[in-house]
């Protein structure tokens, strides 16, 4: 199935069009506005960023293949990214770790098999003073402890959390 | 109550809304700045000792004043990366004062010739973004932002671009292909970014911090800065402390402020009362100090004294708990995982650490493997196109010397020293 941007996506790709002197300056954010729209960032995705921006498909590859927060693969519904570098490390990363495989029966890389969640180890996140922390999709969670990770994982399930 | 420069939120916890902020001052430096000649502002930049808050110290009026005169497009840049491990400051000046780093960014379009400004945030930092991105929007609604500024016929346009998780993007080069679309590797330099820069015009790059700090020197003057911290290394600070305290967090101080007034006093000391083992003081790839440097002014030159650096003021705190083979394995990992592989030494070198280290910390160390690790230190040392090989040798070289006992119990004894520690991997 070939992929496409509709009218209303054109429109806001325009916008960030004129943010740049060139079209190859829109390879980065037309990669995250694809993935938010698609899920991921499939060969299908590449091509389509690549076609609309003029580029060379081996261009808009490269990119996506440097950059860690493009998901090559689909990722499920809730992508749960633990910070193990040092500062949340120091006060526990790895029990949340623990902690997780065990509530979804997975490792980090994987993804649960009724694609509600992925788990994957991130570095620093930049919130080292609220360590440890997990990013779920956009929304970071802070101060975290195993007990808190339980009651994270249920609203999640039950839905109740916009992330 | 010490000066407050940047974090204005705690005179005003609704400072980032443009009406607050005019209310504490604001946008006045932009005023007076616009009345001045463009040199006169680099001058009192450099008249100020503002010395880059992004890890460097490298004075930003000298940086400013390498900028080529003449037409043509100019770009400001702000980095706004904030990658390194321990580093959480700048997130809290862009989410709770918006418009210091704003103001900072026009004075700066306006000192340097440029008309154009980004301000490149980590992918992770979306939510942050978001704030940031009301606050450009509210300064272009107020004439702060756009075309002919408060009258003054100078024009400034001001962009988001958010990155996508590559810590090597950081560095100013590396942001700076980043920001051209491609793969963030770093560029070598000569050329640097002032002659040859973003698309190949004259760009400027600063930090966050750095950015903030130019508003009030504007505006109160460089006198008023020099007032605050030792000679050569003046204004205010932001610390952000992390690891084994009672109380983490950011903490604007004078520079020059004692590491022991600020774990103990600022940060509450250290959890559970427990002894202090390590302590990294500006991120992690400065070198580690212990306990005997407690006393030390934390500035650029004083850490430069005792081999160590303020880096980005990010400090880590490792309390008498802490396995220092598996913290700096664990390190060791972060810069492996992170080298864009384009030189041969940081690219080799530091899987090399991290396999060696992580060995060692499995309890299947060798014989000869710390010097091993020693040597391997001193092939990426220097020989590298972008500091981040010798970042990592930073980071591990003096942990590996000062913890050498450490290092050697485990290989002798194939288990760690440390009772009671919180494991890692
Ligand atoms: C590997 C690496 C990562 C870096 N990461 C950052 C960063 O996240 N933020 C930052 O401001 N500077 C970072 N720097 C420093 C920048 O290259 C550059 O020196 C800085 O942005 C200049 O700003 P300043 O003069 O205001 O300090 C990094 C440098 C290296 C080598
Ligand atoms: S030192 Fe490392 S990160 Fe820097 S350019 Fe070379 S390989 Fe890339
Ligand atoms: S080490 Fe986890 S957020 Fe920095």
């Amino acid at each position: 199935m070939a992929l496409r941007f509709d009218e209303s996506d054109v429109k806001k790709l325009e916008e960030i069009r004129a943010k740049y002197p060139n079209n190859q300056a829109c390879t980065l954010p037309f990669l995250h506005y694809a993935q938010d729209k698609f899920g991921y960032v499939s060969m299908d995705v590449i091509k389509l960023v690549a076609q609309t921006l003029n580029l060379p498909v081996a261009h808009v590859l490269s990119v996506a293949t440097f950059y860690t927060m493009y998901n090559k693969k689909p990722v499920g519904k809730y992508h749960l990214q633990v910070c193990t570098n040092i500062s949340c490390s120091l006060l526990g990363a790895r029990k949340l770790v623990d902690k997780l495989e065990e509530l979804l029966g997975i490792k980090p890389g994987e993804t649960t098999e009724d694609g509600m969640f992925t788990l994957t180890e991130v570095e620093c996140l930049g919130s080292c003073g609220t360590a440890p922390v997990i990013q779920v999709n956009e929304t970071y969670f802070e101060n975290l402890d195993e007990k808190k990770v339980e009651d994270l994982i249920e609203s999640l399930r039950k839905g109740e959390l916009d992330v | 109550m010490s000066e407050i420069v940047l974090f204005k939120q705690l005179l005003d916890p609704e400072v980032r809304n443009i009406e607050n902020y005019i209310k504490l001052g604001g946008y006045e430096g932009l005023k007076k700045a616009l009345s001045m000649q463009p040199d006169d502002i680099v001058n009192e930049v450099k008249r100020s000792n503002l010395r880059g808050r992004g890890g460097a110290g490298f004075p930003t009026g000298l940086k400013w004043s390498f900028m080529p005169k003449g037409e043509g497009q100019k770009y400001f840049v702000c980095n706004a990366d904030e990658g390194e491990p321990g580093t959480f400051k700048d997130r809290y000046i862009m989410s709770e004062n918006p418009h210091q780093l704003i103001e900072g960014m026009v004075i700066g379009g306006y000192a340097i010739d440029a008309t154009v400004g980004y301000i490149y945030i980590r992918g992770e930092f979306e939510f942050v973004a978001k704030i940031l991105q009301k606050a450009i929007d509210e300064a272009y609604e107020k004439g702060f932002l756009g075309k002919n500024i408060l009258n003054s016929g100078f024009d400034f346009d001001l962009y988001i671009h958010l990155g996508a998780g590559a810590y090597i993007c950081g560095e100013e080069t590396g942001l700076i292909n980043s920001l051209e679309g491609k793969t963030g590797q770093p560029r070598l330099k000569p050329p640097f970014p002032a002659q040859y820069g973003l698309f190949g015009k004259p760009t400027t790059v600063n930090n966050v911090e750095t950015i903030a700090c130019v508003p009030d020197i504007i505006k109160k003057g460089s006198d008023w800065f020099l007032s605050i911290g030792p000679d050569k290394n003046n204004g205010t600070k932001i610390y952000a402390v992390s690891g084994h305290v009672n109380n983490p967090g950011v903490f604007e101080l004078p520079m020059g402020t004692p590491l022991r007034e600020i774990i103990y006093e600022h940060a509450g000391g250290i959890i559970g009362g427990k002894k202090l083992k390590a302590v990294i003081p500006g991120g992690s790839s400065a070198p580690v100090l212990g306990p005997e440097h407690l006393d030390i002014p934390m500035d650029f030159d004083s850490l430069k004294n005792v081999g160590s650096m303020l880096g980005s003021g990010a400090i880590i705190v490792m309390s008498e708990d802490t396995c220092i083979v598996e913290a700096y394995t664990r390190l060791a990992k972060f810069y492996a995982h992170e080298s864009c592989g384009q030189c041969t030494p940081c690219r080799e070198g530091t899987a090399w650490l991290y396999k060696i280290l992580k060995r060692i910390e499995d309890g299947e160390g060798k014989k000869g493997d710390i010097d091993l690790i020693l040597d391997i230190c001193g092939k990426i040392m220097g020989r590298t196109i972008c500091p981040l090989g010798d970042a990592a040798v930073m980071c591990v070289k003096p942990a590996v010397e000062r913890f050498r006992e450490e290092f050697e119990y485990h290989i002798e004894h194939k288990k760690c020293m440390v009772e009671n520690k919180i494991p890692i991997f």
